[in-house]
């Protein structure tokens, strides 16, 4: 589908959705951490969105906020969809696992989980992946410091 | 004319002219003892040497040719080294039988050595049943890598052990049963006499198809039972890194691979032994001269290894469960067959003899 | 009393194993914990993170120049492709007009790279099931390729050759003599690949039926390259999202359906010889022009998100970028192949032996730099 087609076909769906702007790259969709899980779930098992394919998982600190990017794409249709959603809670957010949706998603949610502190509920197997267990904060965010460890310009 | 003289007899009267016949007795033994240990720690080394050139040149490469001339020395260098190398094990290792365990390996791989005929006079110890005593002998080895990999407290060595455990129990099966095959034109499990029939003619020349069969089942389970490639999986280094021996290090370790050189050295010398007619030269054309049935005997036995070694730097290795279906389901069931076949021929008479 | 013994009755202890973070067969610093019953594998669980280097923090207070220099560092096999997809996702979001000359160039080397990549693989695969000498021949093909790269770039491994706007300096006069000779080269010396290992029947026992991934799993585990080629999912980037030079030329997909180590071998083995036909189609015909734009020596991004996927030889590298406006990136991620190829390890290699879970992590090609990024 294309990018116009795809928004119509979502916005036709019952998900609260905000849409990105028509000068991004892929057709971007926001949606609340309450809804995330089904709104997966039905993009994966819609015969006409079909997105059987994440092929990117990523958090970002926007300071106030924290965000968790999905980039999806479907093998069947080859079009490409950016789901993001966002929470406020930035101490320790809690956010949906997509684990048993798509199983590449457990490693890139433990790598999110080791970097940016995001926990991820229902996830299989959710600790530090490439830093060690006893290791304090999370690298990723904006306000981590690290005296010994990194260089500031 | 015809000239014929002896080192070793010359030197038997020789002490025994000198000295009581106990004491001569006791000289000679140790005597002969030395010169097998020379034997195989030259021979030893300068299989690790060839090794390596055969491998390099498998490989594209030059390989060791730098100390002494065409690299040489290098072995010799490789041992010094390793002499004076710290002795390392584990904490909790049984150390009593950790340390035992490299001398089973070597004891038993240098009491093989002493039943090969190198030429008519040259072999220690003429046992009346010599490829007994060989398959026996060859078998103990085993428990010295079993003990090792057990004993040194680590998992990959233990799977190695345990891998080496059973394969060679499985493949020495084989070696037996070909080599049986064998004795049955013989009639005899003497060395010497195994090396008087093949006056008329080689042993794979005189049992044939049969025969053929039963080498190419020898070398296969003979590479097997010595832990080399394809069937190096006790020290499958991708799988185990060192196998059963991860843990040893210096001189102990040295006694793990030379035992692996001269092991192999071994089965190629069972090998010349009953299919290629030990210390006979082809067609007879320096029987006048029986001193150099030692070039005979060490070339058909170094073009042997070269064969072992050909597999080792072309094959990759087989799974563990692949090794033993090889063994049990193919190998032993044809060699069985190999056997009855042979008896057959025998009893019809179809062998050939010149 | 008679009693049935039941299989689990009978069932040995499980034990840990724990192989690396120095072991032969990892490849590098990965850590794996095996829990294995005898020789049967029972579970892989890796642990990451030995040689992470933190690049996705680093790009944060780096310029976009600089960061092209740290992907080299990701999977050093494909450094090429890694620097030029950082490069056309910036130009991409300058929106600049790269010149034909830079695009050709760009895939000569990216093909030249893969085939040097899989060449090392080749060598390397045959070292891990115990075939040795393959590791001599592999790199005796991937030195020739080695040697052009110096004599372009002055670098063998990681590269730089690229830079936002194009090329660092122009290709040297010899290139495309060189890259001939090493073509004909080559096209004599693969066939010498199958025959010394493809066809042995020990490899082939190692490697069929061992380690099978579905298409499905391929693609729910997101792999992507050979491996989810060799699964019968078509994922090559180059063919489905063009870049560069590769909506020019026509090249076939090499795609294998049994989803087996043997399968991932031959996609391998074939992508060699589509990346000689690619290079024979463009080598005669690089467009004259320049050999780059004229880009701000302090490059600014537009605010928004870019993202770009290219081909590497060991499948789908994702640039991410989130730009602010500023001279740094807000927020960079590199979806690296290897990362999620090795994420199925687990599901391939449970119920194998210890060896065929060495095969099949061979077949998945990790470079483990690339992982920890």
């Amino acid at each position: 589908m294309q990018t116009e087609a795809l928004q119509k076909y979502l916005e036709a769906w019952e998900f609260e959705l905000t849409f990105g702007e028509e000068t991004d790259q892929f057709l971007n969709v926001n949606v609340h951490p309450h809804q995330l899980l089904e709104f997966m779930r039905k993009l994966k098992s819609d015969p006409e969105t079909y997105f059987d394919y994440l092929f990117c998982l990523t958090a970002v600190d926007w300071e106030s906020t924290m965000e968790v990017v999905y980039h999806l794409e479907s093998t069947k249709h080859r079009h490409i969809l950016v789901v993001r959603t966002k929470t406020d809670e930035r101490a320790t957010p809690v956010l949906d696992s997509v684990s048993n949706i798509w199983a590449t998603a457990e490693f890139h949610e433990r790598e999110a989980f080791d970097f940016f502190g995001i926990h991820f509920k229902d996830h299989p197997n959710l600790k530090r992946l490439f830093l060690t267990e006893d290791w304090k904060g999370y690298p990723l965010r904006k306000d981590y410091t690290d005296e010994a460890n990194m260089v500031i310009k | 004319m015809f000239l014929k003289f002896s080192i070793t007899k010359t030197i038997h009267d020789w002490l025994f002219e000198l000295m009581p016949a106990g004491v001569a007795g006791v000289v000679e033994m140790i005597l002969i003892a030395v010169v097998y240990l020379l034997i195989f720690a030259v021979a030893g080394l300068y299989l690790v040497l060839l090794e390596r050139r055969v491998a390099a040149w498998f490989q594209l490469r030059l390989g060791p040719n730098r100390v002494g001339y065409q690299g040489l020395l290098q072995t010799m260098a490789d041992a010094l080294k390793l002499v004076s190398k710290e002795l390392t094990g584990t904490e909790k290792a049984d150390k009593f039988l950790y340390n035992l365990a490299p001398y089973f390996v070597i004891v038993t791989s240098l009491m093989a050595l002493s039943v090969f005929p190198f030429s008519e006079e040259f072999q220690a110890f003429d046992i009346n049943i010599g490829i007994f005593f060989l398959t026996a002998i060859s078998s103990i080895g085993v428990i010295g890598i079993l003990l090792g990999g057990w004993s040194s407290n680590n998992k990959f060595a233990l799977i190695g052990a345990m891998r080496s455990g059973v394969q060679t129990i499985s493949y020495e099966l084989s070696v037996g049963l070909s080599l049986l095959t064998m004795v049955l034109l013989t009639e005899s499990l003497q060395l010497s006499e195994i090396v008087a029939v093949q006056k008329n003619g080689w042993l794979i020349v005189q049992g044939h198809i049969p025969a053929v069969i039963a080498f190419v089942i020898f070398m296969i389970a003979g590479t097997a039972e010595t832990n080399r490639a394809p069937f190096d999986l006790v020290e499958a280094e991708s799988e185990l890194g060192a196998g059963f021996h991860t843990e040893y290090s210096g001189m102990k370790f040295a006694y793990f691979f030379l035992a692996e050189f001269i092991n192999m050295f071994i089965i190629a010398a069972i090998g010349t032994t009953v299919f290629f007619g030990a210390w006979l030269s082809p067609f007879g054309i320096t029987d006048s001269i029986p001193w150099l049935g030692v070039f005979w005997f060490l070339g058909k036995t170094l073009l042997l290894v070269f064969l072992m070694m050909w597999f080792r730097w072309t094959f990759p290795r087989l799974r563990v469960d692949q090794l033993l279906r090889l063994e049990w389901k193919y190998l032993l069931p044809i060699n069985l067959f190999n056997l009855v076949f042979m008896a057959g021929l025998i009893w019809l008479g179809l062998t050939i003899k010149f | 009393m008679e009693k049935t013994l039941l299989y689990e009755e009978l069932k040995s202890q499980e034990y840990f194993i724990n192989m690396g973070p120095q072991h032969p067969a990892t490849h590098g610093v990965l850590r794996l914990l095996l829990t294995v019953d005898g020789e049967i594998i029972k579970k892989v669980e890796p642990d990451l993170g030995y040689i992470h280097r933190s690049i996705e923090k680093m790009c944060e207070r780096d310029s976009y120049q600089q960061i092209v220099h740290l992907t080299d560092r990701m999977d050093y096999l494909s450094s090429h492709i890694n620097n030029e997809a950082v490069c056309l996702t910036v130009e991409n979001a300058l929106q600049l007009d790269i010149p034909d000359r830079v695009k050709v160039i760009r895939t000569i080397i990216g093909e030249l790279t893969r085939i040097a990549s899989h060449c090392l693989w080749w060598g390397v695969i045959g070292m891990d099931l115990g075939a040795l000498s393959t590791y001599f021949y592999g790199f005796r093909d991937r030195e020739m390729i080695n040697d052009i790269f110096e004599e372009t770039c002055g670098a063998r491994l990681t590269m730089n050759y690229n830079i936002p706007g194009g090329l660092m300096f122009d290709i040297h006069p010899n290139f495309v003599k060189r890259t001939k000779e090493f073509i004909t080269h080559f096209r004599n010396k693969l066939p010498e690949y199958d025959r010394l290992l493809t066809g042995n029947i020990i490899f082939q026992n190692r490697m069929k039926g061992v380690g099978i991934l579905s298409r499905e799993d391929a693609i729910s585990f997101g792999a992507s390259g050979p491996v989810g080629r060799g699964s019968g999912y078509s994922c090559d980037v180059r063919k489905h999202h063009p870049y560069s030079a590769y909506d020019k030329i026509s090249f076939k997909e090499a795609l294998q359906t049994e989803g087996d180590s043997f399968a991932r071998y031959r996609v391998r083995i074939d992508e060699m010889w589509e990346s000689m036909n690619i290079i024979e189609q463009l080598i005669d015909n690089i467009p004259e022009g320049d050999y780059k734009v004229a880009t701000n020596a302090v490059i600014k991004l537009p605010k928004g998100e870019f993202y770009q996927k290219v081909e590497t030889a060991r499948g789908e590298l994702g640039v991410y970028i989130i730009s602010t406006g500023t001279k740094n990136p807000y927020r960079m991620k590199f979806r690296s192949p290897g990362f999620s190829n090795l994420s199925l390890l687990n599901h391939i290699a449970v119920g194998g032996k210890i060896g065929d879970l060495v095969a099949s992590m061979a077949t998945l090609d990790l470079v483990i730099p690339d992982i920890d990024r």
